[in-house]
């Protein structure tokens, strides 16, 4: 399942021309406000249209100027879930989340979600008969992506679904979010401009900036090599995937391992064997020529540098091939120089911290960096 | 009615002011709501001179619009003699008051829809387009019952129009007892007999009445829909 994008728009001063494919499991659209992340959305949904361009989901053409086709938002089967609920203020919840399901119900439903499996996931079972107009707003956001998830779509949108609400409304559905892109099995595009929710949810990540697509790719690759723009730059930072390797809770201390080596951060309280995916920031990593001696951090993976390219006016992006697993860091251009460094030199990479969510069901990260 | 005192004549207006006026209400019903949606919802080349004609019986002197009304549907009017081959004569028939009364109160309806159709959020309409509901479907679904007191405002103002439509139906279909004599042309007509004057006011007060329980019933009714969508149960 695929969904490929090539669409450009002008309205007054501002000009869409974006183009993009983004493969199974979650998109984001990463961008500043204005960057066009929304119009994008609601061309998508058809809820706007486009001057020119084309969309295509898994090969069918929802729009096509060329030859005039433009499937009406009703048949395109796109659940969205918007900023704002949006919920239907006249009606309970339960007939809100039956809305888009009794428009569905002869359509094969390929996640097999059921209405009690979505209230179940989502835990609203005791909103079920309330109003919309009763509901928090993290409650209410809850029952918009059940009503989305249960009008069987074949994409699932979410333009920003999270930034009206507050840090702990977030964290109640960043792990349901997590769960509808490792379980529900429909693509997702995500929009964003949070570093920590793209690089905890995203696969894939897309950057719009002024209306243009900037960079796109894999988000590891992307968040890597701090390609989300000039204003994120200093968020570049490597994803790596571990696994609790040991816990010790006498010493306070959890082993995760991956390919890249071994890292010893305060304790996670996971149970070992659990997946975590970590991010290691480009800001926090010194790179050393010999083994360090003598050093407070604890952390030094060994690697071969793979490639150094400048950033901003003095800093220099290295990144460095730990067997496989690639991090990154920001270094002043003069400490490359200083240091000689090139591609193929092998160097120690010393960790200073990393970032998690230790809210997390031990596949994400969000909000904590800890000092290690 | 013999505790009011009302004549049997008297009796036959009240019956048929109210008929013409509920017939006059419901027949606009849905033209007055498809205009009001287009109205609020679309722009197009044309938007100013519909909202325009719509508006024209309110600015118009009544009698005009009769007297228009007379000229297309008259019995030798434009349309009139074709329509009556097929059976529909409005000219000094009960119907052509009610479509005097509908022509008169349909700025008004169109304009309280309208404005309640421009209140409901158009974002919650798109949600529902996403849902899979098609423009028909999101219009009964969501705008419709979020516009219902207005729709019913509307209702009301263009019944109580109705009620009280004088000119134009005179004008249009002249003023026949038991056929098109409605409670302000009958009240006319009394004004105009020596010793009238206490059926006048007899008529006068029930007109009154009428006129402040339809009120009251659509402000009960808006106000029940108004707290359906608003609180919450506890």
């Amino acid at each position: 399942m695929t969904i490929a994008v090539d669409v450009s728009l002008v309205r007054g001063a501002f000009a869409l021309d974006v183009a993009f494919t983004a493969p199974a499991g979650l998109t984001a659209l990463f961008g500043r406000s204005g960057s066009g992340k929304t119009t994008v959305i609601d061309l998508i949904a058809g809820l706007a249209r486009p001057d020119r361009g084309r969309i295509a989901l898994d090969g069918e053409l929802l729009l096509d100027t060329a030859s005039g086709r433009d499937l009406p938002t009703h048949r395109r089967r796109i659940g969205t879930v918007f900023q704002q609920a949006r919920l239907l203020p006249h009606l309970t919840v339960r007939q809100n989340l039956g809305y888009g399901r009794w428009f569905a119900r002869h359509r094969p439903d390929a996640a097999g979600l059921g209405f009690d499996d979505v209230v179940g996931l989502l835990g609203i079972d005791h909103l079920l008969d309330r109003r919309p107009a009763g509901l928090s707003g993290g409650e209410g956001q809850r029952v918009a992506i059940g009503r989305a998830l249960l009008s069987r779509p074949r994409l699932l949108l979410m333009d920003e679904p999270l930034a009206a609400l507050d840090a702990a409304r977030k964290a109640e559905i960043l792990p349901l979010i997590e769960r509808l892109r490792d379980g529900a099995g429909i693509p997702i595009v995500y929009v964003s401009h949070a570093v920590s929710e793209v690089a905890r949810l995203a696969g894939t990540i897309v950057v719009l900036e002024a209306g243009r697509v900037t960079a796109a790719g894999p988000a590891e690759a992307i968040l890597r090599r701090g390609d989300l723009g000039a204003y994120h730059a200093a968020e570049a930072g490597a994803l790596l995937e571990m696994v609790v390797e040991a816990d010790e809770p006498v010493s306070g201390l959890t082993r995760l391992a991956g390919v890249a080596g071994r890292l010893v951060v305060p304790n996670l309280a996971r149970a070992v064997g659990t997946a975590v995916r970590i991010r290691v920031p480009a800001r926090d990593v010194i790179v050393s020529l010999g083994h360090p001696v003598g050093l407070s951090a604890r952390n030094v993976l060994s690697g071969r540098v793979l490639s150094i390219s400048p950033t901003g006016e003095s800093a220099a992006l290295v990144e460095i091939d730990c067997n496989g697993a690639v991090l990154s860091a920001r270094l002043t251009r003069a400490s490359v120089t200083t240091l000689a460094l090139a591609p193929g030199h092998p160097v120690f990479a010393i960790v200073k911290s990393v970032a998690f969510d230790p809210e997390g069901v031990g596949t994400g990260w969000a909000s904590g960096v800890m000092e290690i | 009615m013999d505790a009011l005192g009302l004549t049997p004549d008297e009796w036959t207006a009240i019956v048929l002011s109210l008929r013409v006026a509920a017939v006059a209400t419901l027949a606009s019903l849905v033209p007055g709501l498809a205009v009001a949606w287009v109205l609020a919802r679309k722009r197009f080349p044309g938007r100013a001179l519909l909202d325009g004609l719509v508006h024209l019986p309110l600015i118009l002197p009544p009698v005009v619009t009769g007297y228009v009304l007379l000229l297309a549907l008259g019995r030798r009017g434009l349309f009139g003699p074709t329509l009556a081959q097929f059976g529909i004569v409005f000219s000094f028939r009960w119907t052509g008051a009610a479509l005097a009364c509908a022509v008169m109160g349909f700025p008004l309806m169109v304009r309280a829809m309208r404005l309640s159709i421009e209140a409901v959020d158009r974002r919650v309409e798109q949600a529902a387009a996403t849902l899979g509901a098609a423009p028909l479907a999101v219009f009964l679904t969501v705008t419709l019952p979020l516009a219902l007191p207005g729709v019913l405002v509307g209702a009301v103002l263009a019944f109580a129009k109705a009620m009280g439509e004088f000119g134009a139906t005179i004008t249009f279909v002249s003023n026949i007892p038991g056929e098109t004599q409605t409670l302000p042309s009958a009240i006319y007509t009394l004004t105009q007999v020596p010793g009238g004057e206490g059926a006048a006011l007899r008529l006068t007060l029930i007109s009154v009445a009428l006129s402040m329980t339809a009120l009251l019933i659509s402000e009960l009714l808006a106000r029940r829909l108004g707290r359906r969508l608003g609180a919450e149960a506890p």
